[in-house]
């Protein structure tokens, strides 16, 4: 097992060689006590609960190649249906603020869960509840019926599948 | 080709950024215009600085545009994340065309 403030320097220098590309002699022997001084710094960020990534290229592998595509996927449709509700003259929209349940436990997933749900079409994370595990998601456009929620709780489970497999 | 291929890319991204800039003009309150804020202008910018590496290949300048379009993606979401629920616990009002605002029945509940 690494430890983390090992880990955390290998990353930060790697930032700062990748700031400093193509990186020469002088840059690498600068970048050495600023990784250490970054990594000093942001060690003792707490973290609620350990994520369970670190050794498992079962749970790597699902993330390249299941969210990320789903992800982009999702990312390009929310711009061609933001495009859209912008341009039409008649501006089609019905906001809400909706309360999803979500049944993800861990930091990682949950903050991936929220950003995804920022970038898919029409709907932005407000807040979420540890305790209860719900999520306030804004949306652009409800449906009419009395089931407002039923978009955005369709868009949640979508990225809740993929993610509960990788990081629960 | 390389470069076509990264100037279409531009193209592409700036139309966006201008769908992004055109939504947050016309929509009615904050949290609308947060949401075009969010997804035109990281797809748009990401799209330009793509295609910025595309062109200039593994050089200073393009690796640099790769970066900044991977922590654009990380930082933007969180970033409308917190502005919106700042907005709203600081009070500002919603559209009158709101549906429902589930998160202030809770938070008075």
């Amino acid at each position: 097992m690494i430890p983390k403030w090992f880990a955390l320097t290998c990353g930060c220098f790697v930032a700062w060689c990748l700031f400093n590309w193509p990186p020469g002699v002088q840059a690498l022997i600068i970048g050495i006590p600023v990784s250490f001084f970054v990594m000093f710094l942001t060690k003792n960020i707490p973290y609620r609960t350990v994520s369970k990534l670190h050794f498992q290229p079962n749970r790597h592998l699902r993330f390249l190649f299941h969210y990320l595509p789903v992800f982009w996927w999702e990312l390009f449709k929310a711009n061609l249906e933001v495009a859209y509700r912008v341009l039409h003259p008649n501006l089609p929209i019905r906001p809400a603020v909706v309360r999803v349940k979500t049944s993800l436990k861990t930091d990682m997933g949950l903050t991936l869960l929220a950003n995804s749900i920022s970038l898919v079409p029409g709907t932005t994370a407000m807040d979420l509840d540890h305790e209860t595990g719900i999520l306030y998601v804004h949306c652009m456009y409800v449906s009419k019926s009395s089931e407002v929620d039923a978009l955005a709780k369709r868009r949640v489970e979508k990225f809740e599948k993929i993610l509960a497999k990788i990081f629960e | 080709m390389l470069e076509t291929i990264g100037l279409i890319f531009i193209g592409i991204g700036l139309a966006f950024d201008v769908f992004g800039c055109i939504g947050i003009v016309r929509l009615p309150d904050v949290y609308l215009r947060l949401q075009a804020g969010t997804k035109c202008v990281t797809m748009g910018t990401c799209s330009i600085l793509l295609g910025t590496f595309l062109i200039m290949g593994f050089s200073a300048g393009g690796v640099k545009a790769l970066l900044c379009s991977f922590f654009i993606v990380l930082t933007n979401a969180v970033s409308a994340h917190a502005m919106a629920r700042s907005a709203h616990r600081a009070g500002v009002k919603m559209w009158e065309g709101t549906v429902v605002d589930q998160y202030s029945e809770d938070k008075q509940g």
